[in-house]
């Protein structure tokens, strides 16, 4: 084989000189990884005006392997940063891509702010059920009754129903798929670059060294395997149906696609209503 | 894929690969000729994770014998022939380490030149 | 570079120092604010949120300090000139993200309308009791640089400062006012656009396959770069090297951590900024910045006219601080007095940089409100002795 033709297709949007990743063998992050760069390299966006931005975690490292404008922020934080830098330059496409325990526990604050603005923001949550980084700590999407290293006697805090909390914040596109879900979950990529105004995605995504290890769910392939047998697809559910329970029914799918006025709009509508002429939009470049 | 009904958006993905120039010619009235494709492995990439043998829907790959300078078994494509270059092994694989193609019928034998 | 002149309020105007600093953000060119209230800071975000729609700028007050203070960051590295406004305790919160500007070589700008503290404290009455925080107040070595304004005609000009300093040293400069210059109104004069001088970005004339992110030029600072201009940069929080990509071990930590603190210690001849009054002959010289400042100055008249030969050494720039100024004063006098409201902060650096040469007393102040002179001048009694 040349190396030419040795090249994986999402290698093109790859920071290879840093490769291999950091992640566990099999980890869902990588396969969720693999699909985002193929749904961006067809998609028809300018790649040099796509930022990605991400948190502290695992998958928070996902910004440091694209080939992208890419910023490693703080815990919790991406979604402050990309509100800045989105609104610092309203022609980047700004995405961010970050764990369950980043975005929602620590970040959740900003997550539900962003998605009341309706911020023009795409929301790529990675939802391995703990914080994997730090080595499988409770979260706050953990099922009830699953095993992690700060409960240890089992998780009796109940879990957010993210594309719930999503939907009920604002969020203007909410879908949910798995890392069984491949082919889906491009497309689910890909339409979501399309869409304007806060987009949220979440994707159910196996940790087989930590959560799975600790909770006896055999190996990737067996974690997957549950993804595969128990996902029921149903678009347009109601997302208040779509909780999890520990190695429960997943319901996945497009849950909504409702489009309203982005922050800029409806910020430059409510300006140019009370200024008229005097309304001078922000100046992008250096 | 998945044993519950899909939704028909489920299923136009499922020939939607990565290769769109080559569909496969259903429909036409001559016999309908087999999508043929082949399964690239950079074995040294490989971590050993066994999705791509899992759910490769043709069956084509098992695990090797063999360890790369790791120690992992790579896959190995133990029935070539049957490989139809959908891509879901290049999907799945969080390594990067494997990724399928379509064998063009105009140029037989020859891959195509991915991205 | 001159100012862009539909910023520039320019005319004689009666101003607040806090006014005036939204004046000078506009000045200096800043369009990007992110803020939350926080009294007495509140009334520089409420003049932005007027001010900048016209002037094509925005302002967006955001949902805590945790969230304006990174989202400054963010529009930076969109290209903005990007400034926040807080207090003690919203500045307790912005700690984190100090650091991430300072290991990100983030230009950026944080005011502190300093109130009394600790903790909730007195919100609506003045305290200078965040210095060392502004130092010190993030994890791990970085260093700083924070302004001490006096006055309201100062707010203005430091501001546009801090911004000046901000994009030569590619490092986050804190502006340290109080609610008392910040509540404050004076005359304020604001030139007209072409005699300000404003610092515009110092961006890299390479390529992208030969610009490196953190590669310091000759003053350790290296040029910047903005998203979507196909430069595909990383910025991390991480440590990391001059392509930005994280490495995790102590010879990267030393080459940039070092560097880093050199950027701002090896220029800070040029940061560095006091005004002297009456120095030449002092046996005793006082210290003192921001509204103390303004008390001090009337106590060393109260003093001199007493026979006391007292000199001020006004500090505008707190951090880095003036080591070799006041090293040079320690081997002349007999004492120094540092006249802060606060119960001690700066006065451990002037005792630092006398290393025993001269005493150093303190004229402490909890907050509240300015001392008397006749408080200051209590202690320049006792530095006499």
């Amino acid at each position: 084989m040349t190396a030419e033709v040795m090249k994986h297709p999402a290698e093109t949007l790859l920071r290879m000189d840093r490769m291999p990743h950091i992640w566990c063998p099999g980890c869902g992050i990588g396969t969720s990884l693999n699909c985002f760069t193929r749904a961006l390299i067809e998609s028809k966006l300018d790649l040099n005006k796509v930022a990605i931005v991400s948190g502290i975690g695992c998958t928070g490292r996902v910004a440091g392997y694209l080939k992208l404008d890419s910023f490693h922020t703080t815990h919790g934080r991406p979604i402050p940063f990309a509100t800045g830098l989105k609104l610092g330059n309203p022609d980047l496409k700004v995405i961010v891509y970050s764990g369950d325990g980043d975005l929602i526990a620590i970040g959740g604050n900003h997550f539900i702010h962003a998605a009341r603005r309706n911020m023009d923001l795409t929301i790529i949550c990675i939802n391995n059920f703990n914080y994997a980084m730090t080595g499988g700590q409770v979260a706050s999407t953990t099922p009830l009754g699953a095993l992690a290293t700060t409960a240890p006697y089992g998780n009796f805090e109940p879990p957010f129903n993210l594309p719930y909390l999503a939907e009920t914040c604002g969020a203007t596109y909410v879908a949910r798929w798995t890392t069984f879900h491949v082919r889906q979950l491009a497309r689910a990529y890909a339409e979501a670059l399309t869409k304007k105004g806060f987009v949220f995605l979440e994707v159910l995504s196996p940790c087989p060294e930590l959560y799975g290890r600790r909770n006896r769910l055999g190996a990737v392939v067996d974690m997957t395997k549950y993804f595969k047998e128990k996902s029921v697809v149903r678009h347009d559910a109601p997302t208040r149906e779509v909780g999890i329970e520990f190695q429960g029914p997943l319901v996945v799918g497009k849950f909504v696609d409702r489009p309203r006025p982005t922050f800029l709009e409806a910020m430059s509508e409510q300006m140019r209503a009370k200024l008229g002429e005097k309304f001078v939009p922000l100046t992008t470049g250096s | 894929m998945g044993t519950t009904p899909e939704s028909k958006q489920a299923d136009t993905v499922a020939e939607e690969s990565s290769a769109p120039e080559e569909k496969v010619a259903a429909g036409k009235p001559a016999a309908p000729r087999k999508v043929r494709g082949r399964v690239l492995i950079n074995e040294e990439r490989c971590k050993g994770c066994g999705l791509c043998i899992t759910f490769c829907p043709s069956h084509v790959l098992e695990r090797a014998m063999k360890f790369n300078a790791k120690g992992y078994h790579p896959p190995e494509a133990t029935h070539p022939d049957d490989c139809t270059g959908c891509d879901i092994c290049g999907y799945f694989c969080p390594d990067f380490a494997i990724f399928g193609v379509r064998i063009t019928d105009k140029e037989p034998g020859k891959d195509e030149k991915k991205s | 570079m001159i100012a862009d002149a539909r910023g520039v309020l320019t005319g004689a105007h009666f101003l607040s120092g806090n006014e005036a600093c939204c004046e000078g953000a506009l000045a200096a060119g800043c369009r990007f604010v992110a803020g939350y209230p926080i009294t007495p800071s509140t009334d520089i975000v409420e003049r932005i949120a007027e001010r900048f729609p016209t002037l094509g700028g925005t302002f967006i007050q955001m949902e805590d300090e945790i969230a304006s203070s990174i989202a400054i960051l963010g529009a930076a590295w969109a290209g903005q000139k990007a400034m926040t406004v807080t207090s003690g305790p919203g500045f307790s919160l912005m700690m984190e993200h100090i650091g991430l500007a300072a290991i990100t070589e983030t230009p950026c700008v944080f005011i502190n309308v300093q109130r009394g503290g600790p903790s909730t404290g007195l919100p609506t009455l003045p305290g200078q009791a965040d210095l060392m925080q502004a130092r010190w107040g993030s994890h791990g070595d970085y260093e700083i640089i924070a302004l001490s304004p006096n006055s309201p005609q100062e707010c203005f000009e430091m501001t546009i400062e801090a911004f000046n300093l901000s994009e030569k040293y590619r490092t986050p400069v804190m502006l340290m006012s109080d609610e008392c210059v910040g509540h404050m109104t004076e005359k304020v004069v604001i030139p007209p656009a072409a005699e300000l001088n404003v610092q515009p970005r110092r961006y890299t004339t390479l390529p992208p396959d030969q610009y490196l992110p953190y590669r310091g030029e000759a003053d350790l600072v290296p040029p910047m770069v903005k998203a979507g201009d196909g430069y595909r940069i990383h910025i991390t929080g991480l440590t990391h090297d001059e392509r930005g990509y994280p490495v995790i071990n102590a010879e990267c930590q030393e080459q940039l951590v070092r560097r880093l603190v050199e950027k701002i210690r090896r220029n800070s001849d040029d940061i560095v900024s006091y005004e002297e009054y009456m120095t030449e002959d002092c046996e005793i010289a006082l210290v003192s910045f921001g509204i103390t400042s303004r008390v001090a100055f009337r106590a060393m008249e109260l003093a001199r006219a007493e026979g006391l030969r007292v000199g001020l050494v006004r500090l505008r720039v707190i951090w880095p601080f003036p080591e070799k100024k006041i090293r040079e004063i320690a081997g002349r006098v007999r004492s120094f007095v540092v006249a802060e409201m606060n119960l001690g902060q700066i006065v451990y650096e002037v005792e630092r940089c006398s290393a025993g040469r001269a005493k150093t007393l303190l004229a402490s102040h909890a907050g509240g409100t300015v001392h008397s002179p006749q408080q200051i001048l209590g202690v320049l009694r006792e530095a006499a002795r």
